[in-house]
């Protein structure tokens, strides 16, 4: 449980710490405290969205910081095999990293105002993440090939379970990108669209990651 | 007000309950005296808050509560204050925490001189291991547990062999000897509980706990399980027996090791049809049963059932009820059996005796019984057909009137109320959901459907 | 950085505004309905586990009694009331109930930030309880493993329920776990986002920070349940071996091998301690401001019961495994998790004292709500301490898995939140329904339940003491039980259903009021939190009419010396000759 503590640990660190440093020091029973009599409210560039975005991530980094721990703590028990995992998740990797290059250029493209740009990195983007959903599938069948199912030992199974999860997610990203695109094409000027295409690419920087410690996770053991 | 009042009440009924009620600590049979020391330690700490923050709290009721022109004091915080209960609090855990740190030290630590014991738990019952003459227990595996072999010992480990094996009966531990009792479970999570010893611990199935202990005080008390492990969680009992050493040696002495029990196992049929020619007289030859002498079909129970009963009949544990009128029958023709492998060997003979089809005479709502039964079936198997691990014989396709009658013994008590009836007792606390003979007969009716 | 306030982009018209009675009522955005929704659904399966309770209590108090009551049965109710009360009554009401309904009413907002995921918080947390009521009526009935659904035996055959009743038991978590990440997104992004002008983290009511607290608690901790939830499902479907090791199940080999129940242990605990919290924390929220509105005197040390809700919930997070001191973990873990157990009281006691000297030197008004407050101290104070036994690993070995246990649980997390829950909808309801409730009826309904539920959980304890095991459906003979336990058992039973019984009188003062009860004004008990100044009782949709309150004062200004009145809201501007706060040397303006 040591790596469920670390993540959460730290989540909550930053969730106390953020809030002592707006309580600290405060006397809010002096009408007149000027520390108290500032507007409320958070700074002007984040808007509930991207909070809300934020805690979401918070949620599913607890999620899989649990599930990576769970599987930690399973390791070490004596029947561990390890999978043979197969070659084509490195092709994987890259191409989820590519998805992520473009949609990130797609947020420098709607910052520039510049719809067109904007529009086909975002389709570049959705492509490659269904590339690497589709080369996922096939690690899959490579390893069913091989004789790994998922109950046939605690290695394989967390291996299907793991990546399907982190398949799902990026679905669920998917769909909302789906949106985004449609409304992108819909309609004559970025405009509102930029804060959506900012949100879709700080979700899939974040599934990228989560993919990076997800594969070194399954390299490493 | 009435609020105040009843707070002061409330914190002396309180006392009084805690003070005057019947209910405290069984009597201590083990050297964990410093756990009861630390729980009374909490009791005072925990009580004085109590008593005090309620008292409290009621004066303050009692003397601020609204009153005309009343106004209360403006006071948002008062550091100080605050910062003397932190100080006096961060004392008051200190003291309970502290002595609790220490014990559980002596807790986790066995000593050196500590025998092994094991004890394994399974739905819904306990068996011990002892290491034999050699002093290690042999290496276990869930994959080599079968009939013959209950406790799953590796049958090529030589440290095994000589284990000594007590399945369904007490466990027995010698007095003033540190004991280290190794737990282990063969199928789900059960935790080992001797209220007199205090310390307990789960059984965690693919692992080996633990807990040490001392009895310090000879008797004999109930080994409950505390996990809950499924249906007859609160029917998982058993019994430990804490005698002087030299009683414990002699016990010790005469129970069957490993190696016996599978010698035994080797039983043969022949060997014991000849022990049966005593029985046949009222059983049938073929061991098809007698209503009108009252003795029921034994043609297709399986073996180990019919033994444990035999040694039941032979050691008093069954047919010694005063209203047991064909148990008491059955008592004396037991005692014909010399020993453990005559036994063995005549219920190997009725084991190979031909099943034949049983007439049913008994009838009632079966759709009712099949409800019922669902209770019953999870330890005699959905068919009815016995499941050797929960020690519960089959019931399909046997004499009707006999198992009413087996029924109406468990629920009046007659049969299995005996101390040393571990799975009778079962049956005492199951046969209990049968509310009356309606619901008997329904059972019993469903189960010639069987 | 420019900071700006909600309130200088608010638009008014920018809400949904519901066209017809179906999107008022049902499908509806406002947060207000989504909390009835919310509270009215809680109740309704709280009231199913209630009675369960009671039957489990009928074959305790008089075992052999009840034929229809067998094992399997006992077993199944006692799971299904205990994981409806904690996870389908408790939490959904403080946070889906409370919290939806007070958040944007204290704070000063419109609604929630996004009132569409609110909405589909509410009807996926209803379809997780409609898959819990179905597994009633599947083959086998609901799962019979205890509501900590330990494996092996919550996926093997010798427990009720182990095939379909299970399989929906984890997968009703999984939907609620859906509907409370919704929920709690909205509840976190409200309190940071949503504050009205002058509504500052530390002019929050406690309600809201507790429930702040309590919602960041359950959007980090639920995720566990939703991992091992998964991981069992996986075993007991596909037949992977997560949780299971090699093992019989009733004389049959299985294919597992491997698997590790204290892992399920730990994630389960990993939720389930936070989960204490997150039914606790709302529920010290509340009390707070219940006790300083009806003693008229502000919180006392509001600082430190802010920083205690911080420190618990931080707390909360590291001593899960003092559930499991007897499972068979590295025993050395008990240090730990004792040394932290035991810290955690710290900031707890220090919440309870400042409540009782709230009440110190206050003028306190014996209305309904302080009664249940008061009620609430003396149970919280009673379960809080006898935490202190189990929390200790050393003393909680002999008194593990009996009726201390069972006793100690019902009194902190059961009994004091309801009465706080109780408290909280006597003091809310005149501004849910601009009526008030019968004041007799509350009175009487508050001493029974009080009286009734301490004579039900104080015996209990010492039953537990004894020796008498949780989770046993009979006793049995045995040779340390007196007989006198089983009369205390049967009386323990008595007193449950008058208890149960008692509960009707407050449905029906609750049902009566609603149509028949005075009328009231907005701010009947003279309180200074914002939900109180709303232009309209019961407050109309978007809460403030055309203009978001401004708020210029702390939410505990009660009593101030040179005041008119005995209270000042939150929304009144600084007046001169008002003195509060001049002894820390700070003039007025």
């Amino acid at each position: 449980m040591t790596w469920a503590l670390v993540f959460l640990a730290a989540i909550m660190a930053c969730v106390i710490a953020y809030l002592l440093s707006q309580t600290l020091n405060r006397q809010p029973w002096l009408a007149n405290d000027p520390l108290e009599n500032r507007p409320a409210g958070m700074p002007q560039s984040l808007d509930p969205r991207k909070i809300g975005l934020g805690i979401f991530l918070a949620v599913v980094t607890s999620m899989f910081g649990l599930f990576f721990s769970a599987y930690a703590m399973r390791m070490g028990l004596a029947d561990w095999v390890r999978v043979d995992e197969p070659r084509i998740l490195l092709v994987n990797s890259g191409i989820l990293l590519l998805a992520s290059v473009a949609m990130q250029w797609a947020v420098f493209a709607a910052r520039r105002d510049e719809l067109r740009a904007t529009r086909r990195a975002m389709l570049a983007g959705g492509a490659l993440t269904l590339m690497f959903l589709a080369g996922q599938w096939l690690a899959w069948q490579e390893l069913r090939d091989a004789g790994w199912y998922m109950r046939s030992n605690p290695a394989s199974a967390f291996f299907y379970l793991l990546t399907a999860l982190h398949g799902l997610h990026l679905v669920g990203g998917l769909w909302v990108w789906a949106n985004t695109v449609q409304r992108l094409f819909a309609e004559e000027k970025i405009g509102e669209r930029r804060r959506s295409v900012e949100l879709c690419t700080v979700y899939w920087h974040f599934l990228l990651l989560v993919w990076f410690f997800l594969f070194i996770l399954l390299l490493a053991t | 007000m009435a609020v105040a009042v009843v707070l002061i009440l409330l914190v002396i009924g309180s006392l009084i309950f805690h003070f005057w009620s019947p209910w405290w600590f069984t009597p201590i049979a083990s050297n964990w005296g410093m756990i009861d020391e630390t729980v009374n330690i909490t009791f005072w700490v925990t009580g004085i808050v109590f008593v005090a923050v309620n008292l409290f709290m009621a004066y303050a009721v009692l003397k601020y509560r609204h009153r005309e022109g009343n106004k209360a004091a403006y006071e948002p915080e008062n550091k100080k204050l605050e910062n003397w209960l932190t100080v006096i609090t961060s004392l008051g855990v200190a003291a309970m925490l502290a002595p609790g740190l220490l014990v559980w030290g002596k807790v986790v630590t066995v000593p050196e001189d500590a025998i092994e014991v094991e004890a394994v738990g399974q739905q819904w019952a306990w068996s011990y291991r002892y290491p034999g003459r050699d002093g290690v227990l042999g290496t276990t595996s869930i994959r080599h547990v079968s009939p013959v072999n209950p406790f799953g010992i590796d049958p090529d480990d030589p440290n095994g062999q000589d284990d000594v094996l007590v399945d369904g009966d007490d466990m027995h531990l010698p007095l003033d000897r540190p004991v280290k009792l190794l737990l282990r479970s063969k199928d789900v999570l059960h935790n080992f509980t001797v209220p007199q010893f205090r310390v307990k611990m789960d059984l965690v199935p693919g692992m080996v706990s633990y807990i040490w202990l001392t009895p310090t005080r000879t008797g004999r008390f109930d080994v409950l399980c505390e996990e809950l492990c499924g249906l007859a969680h609160f029917a998982m009992r058993s019994k430990v027996v804490v005698e002087e050493e030299a009683e414990f040696e002699a016990w010790l002495a005469n129970q069957p090791s490993h190696a016996t029990m599978v010698a035994r196992a080797q039983t043969s049929a022949p060997a014991g049809q000849a022990l049966y020619a005593v029985c046949s007289a009222c059983h049938g030859a073929q061991g098809e049963g007698n209503e009108v002498l009252n003795a029921p079909k034994l043609a297709g129970q399986d073996s180990w059932y019919i033994a444990h009963q035999l040694k039941n009949y032979k050691s008093g544990a069954r047919g010694t009820h005063e209203d047991d009128v064909y148990g008491r029958q059955m008592a004396p023709m037991a005692m014909t059996l010399a020993d453990d492998d005559a036994i063995a060997n005549v219920a190997a003979y009725i084991e190979s005796l031909p099943d034949a089809k049983v007439s049913s005479k008994i009838t009632g709502n079966t759709k009712r019984g099949k409800e019922l039964y669902t209770t019953c079936g999870t330890c005699h198997g959905a068919r009815g057909g016995g499941v050797w691990t929960t020690h519960a014989p089959r019931l399909a396709n046997m004499d009707d009137w006999y198992i009413k009658r087996q029924l109406e013994n468990f629920k009046a008590g007659i049969r299995g109320s005996h101390p040393y009836d571990a799975y009778g007792q079962q049956m005492v606390m199951m046969s209990k959901i049968l509310g009356d003979e309606q619901a008997i007969d329904d059972l019993v009716a469903y189960l010639n459907t069987l | 950085m420019a900071y700006v306030a909600i309130a200088d982009r608010d638009d008014p018209h920018a809400l949904h505004h519901p066209k017809s009675w179906v999107t008022r009522y049902v499908w509806s955005q406002d947060h207000k309905v989504i909390a009835i929704q919310y509270g009215l659904t809680a109740i309704a399966v709280g009231l199913v586990a209630l009675v369960l309770s009671g039957m489990m209590r009928l074959q305790l108090g008089f075992p052999d009694t009840f034929s229809f009551i067998d094992p399997a049965d006992y077993y199944q109710f006692i799971t299904m009331h205990g994981m409806i009360m904690v996870i389908y009554l408790l939490t959904a009401l403080l946070l889906g109930g409370f919290g939806n309904y007070l958040i944007p009413l204290m704070l000063g907002a419109r609604d929630m930030v996004f009132p569409y995921m609110n909405m589909l918080s509410y009807w996926v947390y209803l379809l997780a309880v409609l898959v819990l009521m179905a597994s009633f009526f599947v083959p086998g009935g609901p799962t019979g493993a205890g509501w900590t659904l330990y494996p092996p035996q919550a996926i093997t055959e010798g427990t009720p329920g182990a095939g379909w009743g299970i399989i929906l038991m984890l997968a009703s978590l999984a939907i609620f776990i859906v509907a409370f990440t919704m929920g709690g997104l909205n509840y976190v992004t409200t309190v940071l986002q949503a504050r009205c002008r002058g509504m500052t983290l530390m002019r929050m009511p406690l309600s809201v920070w507790g429930i702040f607290m309590a919602t960041i608690l359950g959007l980090l901790a639920f995720p566990a349940l939703f991992v091992s939830a998964v991981m069992m499902t996986l075993d007991s479907i596909i037949g992977t071996s997560f949780f299971m090791p090699a093992i019989l199940s009733l004389g049959e080999t299985t294919d597992y091998e491997g698997g590790s129940p204290i892992l399920f242990q730990h994630l389960f605990w990993f939720f389930g301690h936070p989960e204490v919290y997150i039914v606790a924390l709302p529920a010290f929220g509340i009390v707070s401001d219940l006790l300083s509105t009806h003693a008229r005197k502000n919180i006392f040390g509001y600082r430190m019961m802010v920083w205690a809700i911080l420190a618990i919930g931080g707390l909360s997070f590291v001593v899960w495994a003092h559930h499991m001191y007897v499972s068979g973990m590295n025993p050395y873990f008990g240090f730990f998790f004792a040394t932290t157990t035991l810290i955690i009281a710290v900031p707890t006691a220090i919440k309870v004292y400042n409540w009782v000297l709230t009440l110190w030197k206050g003028d306190i008004h014996l209305n309904v709500p302080m009664l249940f407050s008061i009620g609430f101290i003396f149970t919280f104070v009673h379960g809080g301490l006898t935490g202190l036994f189990l929390g200790n690993v050393v003393v909680d070995v002999p008194l593990s898995d009996t009726y201390f246990v069972v006793g100690h649980f019902h009194m902190v997390m059961g009994v004091s939140p309801i009465l706080v829950i109780f408290g909280a909808i006597y003091h809310w309801f005149p501004k849910m329904t601009g009526r008030m409730y019968n004041d007799f009826w509350g009175k009487a309904h508050f001493w029974l339940t009080l009286l009734g539920t301490y004579s039900i959980y104080l015996p209990m304890h010492y039953l537990g003491i004894l020796g008498v095991p949780r989770r046993y459906f009979a006793m049995g003979s045995t040779d340390f039980v007196p007989d006198s336990a089983q009369a205390m058992n049967a009386g323990i039973t008595i007193s449950a259903i008058i208890v149960a019984v008692v509960q009707l009188i407050f449905l029906v003062n609750m049902v009566w009021s609603l149509f028949k009860g005075k009328k009231t004004d907005g701010n009947p008990w003279k309180a200074t939190t914002l939900e109180w100044q709303t232009p309209d009782t019961p407050p109309a949709h978007g809460n403030w009419g055309d203009k978001l309150p401004v708020v210029y004062r702390w939410a505990y200004d009660y009593s101030v010396p040179g005041a008119k009145d005995d209270f000042i809201p939150q929304t009144e501007p600084p007046a001169p000759g008002v003195v509060a706060g001049r002894e820390h040397g700070v003039e007025h303006s």
